[in-house]
């Protein structure tokens, strides 16, 4: 047993009894990461000294017996989409490779203010496209249970991260499955809010309408933890909601009895693999164990989905990828001709190929003649799959599928057909569609590799989510599964 | 094919990319392919279906007309590739 | 003149910048003048991650404006991306309303040559101002100043119902005022706080369709405005009678050249893909919010120039004249708190201020005058304390030193002499000093009494009370 199989809460308790320094955990955070990183790839960049500063600074304030954040001395781990002041954010994207940012995200401001420590920047897809970190524009993440698959993505060096033991959470992004993905992959608890109950200001920007920020960590709990400390409202984010934030923690009581689960027969049909639908189905009987009652049914457009949210997002993401144009900050191409030219030839350096391929889809689909037949029409198409949710929604508490349809893939293997690698976020896209909250936690593992149950819940009822998850986890042992490093 | 080399140039000066022939080439046939699958949407009648533009029906969010300290010029200029005399320089803009 | 076989089609495009305290979208401050990026941040730098929160006065003065300019106000309006990529624009788009703009179908009234006209607009919509943009000596190379992006703008659209660059600026001007009026902009086309492009095309007279049409831009005043259209006008109108086609392009004004100049080759073809910004939600704007800046309009210019005319008895084109300013008119009403003569005030606004102005080239906020120093000028004429040609002297001293007509005459000893007494005096000396007019006069040549009152006047420096010289002359010649 070390330090990393000890929960937020128990690392909690040791500090407070004065068991453990901050300085000690943020020393052997970083020792762990510079044993295994080589091998996971997570991190893009450390911020050991400020890290270790700070640590000793909530040690004073400890002994100070000062009033402590709620995620005290715990050293975390930021995806580089989120905008952190004086730390380099690249959004693994060699446009942003020197970008020295000017400001701080909410979240960050947040975690400040929860005392968290921050160990560095984690790997992702360029820009948070993709599924499977290979997009990285540095190098890809490999998957820590076994380094021949990928970790996930596009979130995957915040899941590869907690897998690996390099942080004790970390804080990932999920636009289409960005969060849960990765988090099956790698055998770990990840939950993407309500659309609206994490801040966005400081998350560089990919789909606005689907962007959340939200917590990677190795259990149920941990993510309640976290959760507590970065959702609420912020009146720098206009699409931040205004609700009353529940205490998470006390929701976790381990109870759901009557609890009334929908099981979307489209999200265990054809395209799940046999052995994946099979651990769903044992994860189901635990549920039922419980006193839950589960019931097929059908979310009829989730067919749409994926075809609806590549235009969305793309779409969104053709308008917001524009800013980096070099004229500001970024890469600039060298001895440009003329504007037209610094144009062109920054972000043709500056971007990857699937990033180069979403800007040339969604501007396609924004461009004259064309807006009506594919943005209008998923715009409308989204609205009958948001529909879906709320019928199921009606007559049940929440819904619960696998997290993707396979596990791990390995490195490489899809690389030249973004089709298909796009229909991987079949299960994880319906439901960013729809904004509602949704975790992915480990229930079972399949020639190696992990497998993730998704939980989905009403919109703002992240307690209901967590109750479930945390339940089923209590049950089971998955969460407690250790790569071999 | 919904989609010909000719719209990805057009495309690609809309969105200031540049792009070399095999990739052009590339991304006529992968883009090609995902506009036919989402061609898929228009087995579905949604002349009664309003859009989606937010999941959250929040309205009116403003701000009150109120200054706030803006940035150090250094802080403004940290990340320039290029400027001069507190501005950001780029090569000439035609009139 | 060949115009006069076509028929002239403008429409203008209007931006007007509206003076709230912060930027549109983050809580810089739009103050002019500042050095170049000291007014920015994060957000209106476009840094990654940023988001905009909407400035609630931004959306309270476009409703007030709208309204004024007699517009529908949307009962649900959004904010729309206009994608393009220039220096001046930081995120690439500018936040803007396409389809569901803030105001739409209004209209004002406009007088050409005494004959009143309505023209509609077709929509007001709320938007943020681009930075600004210098280039070096060398000419190699372009500065941006990000200062002013951010600005909240209002573009008004006028439909095509102007049809002379007379009536082109008649039209800027009214719009000015009403913008004034309002309080919702400072309206200066020096700063920029007010800019217009413009639309032209000709067509045949009796002819439907409309012509081709050309685009002009950087018109930066509003003689510059109409000078441009007239040029247009005219450079189309010939075209057309060589039997060639007017190309549709956009053309910039060269003030200094007198003439518009082609910018076909270095414009591309726009594609704006508008789409709804995901970053910003929906207004609902609800009636009893109309209500409440329905309530904040303040008499606006045709009303004021309706109520100078009954109220008054100003003439139509006096009332006119004052009112297309409103310091000009509110100079007006200040004054009459301190004189009755509401008609003697207009002349003096319309004579000596307006003249004054002109003549040094400069605005009314330029000059100290107050409607109290106005009124009480004209008092003192009233009361004869000064003649009306010493009160010129007087309100020149007033324009210039901001000082009251009173301290004027004290100092500079200006009192109308009134005592029958000294004038007396001085009417005999005039009497003894020319025999030759007094026996001209008193040969019935009217003429020489004129002479006779003008010595009387010098030898007073001006200062002798006119109806009383006259009188005195009369009764110490007989005829």
């Amino acid at each position: 047993m070390t330090l990393f199989d000890l929960s937020l809460n128990e690392i909690h308790n040791r500090l407070h009894a004065r068991d453990l320094a901050v300085t000690d955990l943020v020393a052997q955070a970083f020792q762990t990461i510079n044993e295994r990183d080589d091998r996971i790839q997570a991190y893009l960049t450390l911020d050991e000294e400020a890290a270790n500063c700070k640590a000793a600074a909530l040690d004073e304030k400890m002994a100070s017996g000062e009033a402590r954040g709620l995620l005290f001395g715990l050293p975390a781990g930021i995806k580089d989409n989120i905008v952190t002041e004086g730390l380099r954010t690249t959004c693994a994207s060699q446009f942003l490779r020197n970008y020295d940012p000017i400001y701080n995200a909410t979240v960050m401001e947040k975690l400040q203010l929860a005392d968290s420590v921050t160990l560095g920047k984690l790997n992702m897809d360029e820009f948070a496209m993709g599924g499977s970190n290979e997009n990285s524009s540095f190098m890809p993440v490999r998957n820590p249970w076994n380094l021949d698959y990928v970790p996930g993505g596009s979130s995957g060096g915040s899941a590869a991260a907690v897998a690996a033991g390099e942080a004790y959470f970390t804080l990932g992004s999920d636009t289409g499955g960005s969060i849960r993905q990765p988090a099956s992959y790698c055998g770990v608890v990840g939950l993407k809010p309500t659309y609206g109950l994490v801040s966005r200001f400081g998350l560089v920007a990919f789909a606005s309408s689907l962007d959340q920020i939200g917590p990677i960590t190795k259990n149920v709990e941990d993510s309640a933890y976290v959760l507590q400390a970065i959702a609420g409202y912020d009146e720098k984010d206009s699409t931040s909601a205004k609700v009353d934030i529940p205490d998470y923690i006390s929701s976790l009581t381990g109870d759901i009895k009557g609890l009334k689960i929908a099981v979307p027969s489209e999200y265990i049909g054809e395209g799940v693999d046999a052995a994946v639908k099979e651990s769903i189905m044992s994860a189901l009987k635990v549920l039922e164990s419980l006193g839950a009652e589960w019931e097929e049914v059908s979310l009829p457009y989730t067919e749409y989905a994926v075809a609806t949210y590549y235009l969305l997002a793309s779409s969104e993401a053709s308008s917001n990828l524009a800013r980096f144009d070099g004229v500001r900050y970024g890469v600039r191409a060298e001895n440009p001709g003329n504007l037209l030219e610094l144009y062109h030839q920054s972000r043709s350096e500056g971007f990857g190929p699937e990033v180069k391929r979403r800007i040339m889809l969604g501007t396609y689909a924004l461009s004259s003649g064309y807006y009506d037949a594919y943005y209008l029409k998923a715009q409308k198409v989204r609205t009958l799959i948001k529909q879906d949710f709320d019928n199921v929604f009606a007559k049940y508490d929440v819904i619960v599928g696998p997290t993707a349809p396979t596990t791990a893939f390995k490195l490489g293997s899809q690389v030249n057909d973004p089709l298909t690698m796009y229909l991987n976020d079949i299960l994880t896209i319906p439901v960013s569609l729809a904004g509602v909250p949704a975790i992915s936690v480990p229930c079972g593992l399949v020639s190696g590799l992990p497998v993730g149950m998704q939980i989905i819940g009403k919109a703002f009822d992240e307690q209901t989510v967590l109750r479930v998850a945390h339940a089923f986890e209590q049950n089971t042992d998955f969460h407690k599964q250790r790569p071999q490093l | 094919m919904t989609i010909n080399i000719q719209d990805v140039e057009h495309v690609a000066r809309l969105a200031r990319l540049d792009l070399n022939e095999e990739e052009k080439e590339q991304f006529t046939a992968q883009l090609d392919a995902i506009l036919k699958y989402a061609e898929k949407l228009n087995e579905l009648d949604t002349d009664n279906v309003e859009p989606t533009t937010h999941v959250l029906h929040v309205s009116n969010v403003m701000r009150e007309d109120k200054v706030h300290e803006s940035l150090p010029i250094e802080k403004v200029l940290r990340n320039a590739p290029d400027d001069e005399d507190g501005q950001f320089k780029v090569p000439a803009v035609l009139e | 003149m060949s115009t006069a076989r076509y028929e002239t089609v403008v429409g203008l495009e209007v931006h007007v910048e509206l003076h709230t305290q912060s930027k549109i979208f983050c809580g810089c401050s739009t103050a002019f003048g500042a050095p170049p990026n000291t007014h920015t941040c994060p957000v209106c730098l476009g840094h990654p991650g940023v988001l905009p929160v909407l400035n609630r006065q931004a959306v309270e003065y476009a409703m007030k404006a709208a309204m004024a300019l007699n517009c529908q106000v949307a009962d649900v309006s959004k904010f729309d991306r206009k994608n393009y990529f220039y220096p001046d624009s930081p995120k690439a788009y500018q936040i803007s309303q396409f389809d569901q703009p803030i105001g739409e179908h209004g209209w004002i009234d406009i007088e050409v040559n005494g004959q009143t006209k309505r023209i509609g607009i077709t929509r007001l919509h709320l938007e943020e101002d681009a930075g600004k943009l210098t280039h070096t000596s060398g000419g190699y190379d372009s500065l941006v100043d990000f200062n002013r992006v951010g600005t909240p703008l209002i573009e008004i659209v006028s439909e095509p119902e102007i049809s002379s660059p007379e009536e082109a600026r008649a039209y800027l001007e009214k719009l000015r005022a009403i913008m004034q009026y309002c309080d919702v902009s400072d309206v200066k086309m020096e700063e920029g706080s007010l800019r217009c492009d413009a639309n032209i095309s000709l067509r045949p007279v009796g002819q439907a369709e409309l012509g081709t049409r050309a685009e002009l831009k950087n018109m930066n005043s509003f003689r510059g405005v109409q000078r441009g259209l007239e040029y247009e006008e005219l450079r189309q109108a010939q075209i057309l009678d060589d039997g060639e086609k007017v190309v549709q392009e956009t053309r910039r004004w060269d003030e200094a050249l007198g003439k518009t100049i082609s910018m076909r080759g270095k414009e591309e073809s726009h594609d704006y893909r508008y789409f709804p910004d995901p970053d910003l939600v929906t207004l609902h704007i609800d009636q009893q919010w109309k209500d409440r800046v329905l309530a904040s309009i303040p008499e606006l210019p045709d009303a004021r120039q309706a109520r100078y005319t009954s109220e008054y008895g100003l003439p139509a084109y006096d009332a006119a004249v004052i009112t297309s300013s409103k310091p000009l008119a509110d100079l007006f009403e200040e004054s009459l708190q301190y004189t009755g003569d509401a008609k003697s005030v207009a002349n003096w606004i319309q004579g000596e201020l307006l003249g004054y102005l002109n003549a040094n080239n400069l605005e009314f906020s330029a000059v100290p005058l107050t409607g109290q120093a106005l009124g009480e000028m004209i008092g003192l004429i009233e009361k004869g304390t000064i003649s009306n040609k010493i009160a010129k002297t007087v309100f020149k001293e007033m324009l210039q030193s901001g000082k009251s007509p009173q301290q004027v005459v004290e100092e500079q000893g200006l009192t109308q002499i009134s005592d029958a007494g000294a004038i007396k005096t001085i009417v005999q000396e005039v009497i003894a000093a020319n025999p030759q007019s007094v026996a001209d006069y008193q040969a019935g040549k009217d003429k020489a009494i004129g002479f006779l009152v003008g010595q009387v006047m010098k030898q007073s420096k001006g200062k002798a009370n006119p109806g009383m010289v006259n009188q005195l002359l009369a009764e110490l010649l007989p005829r």
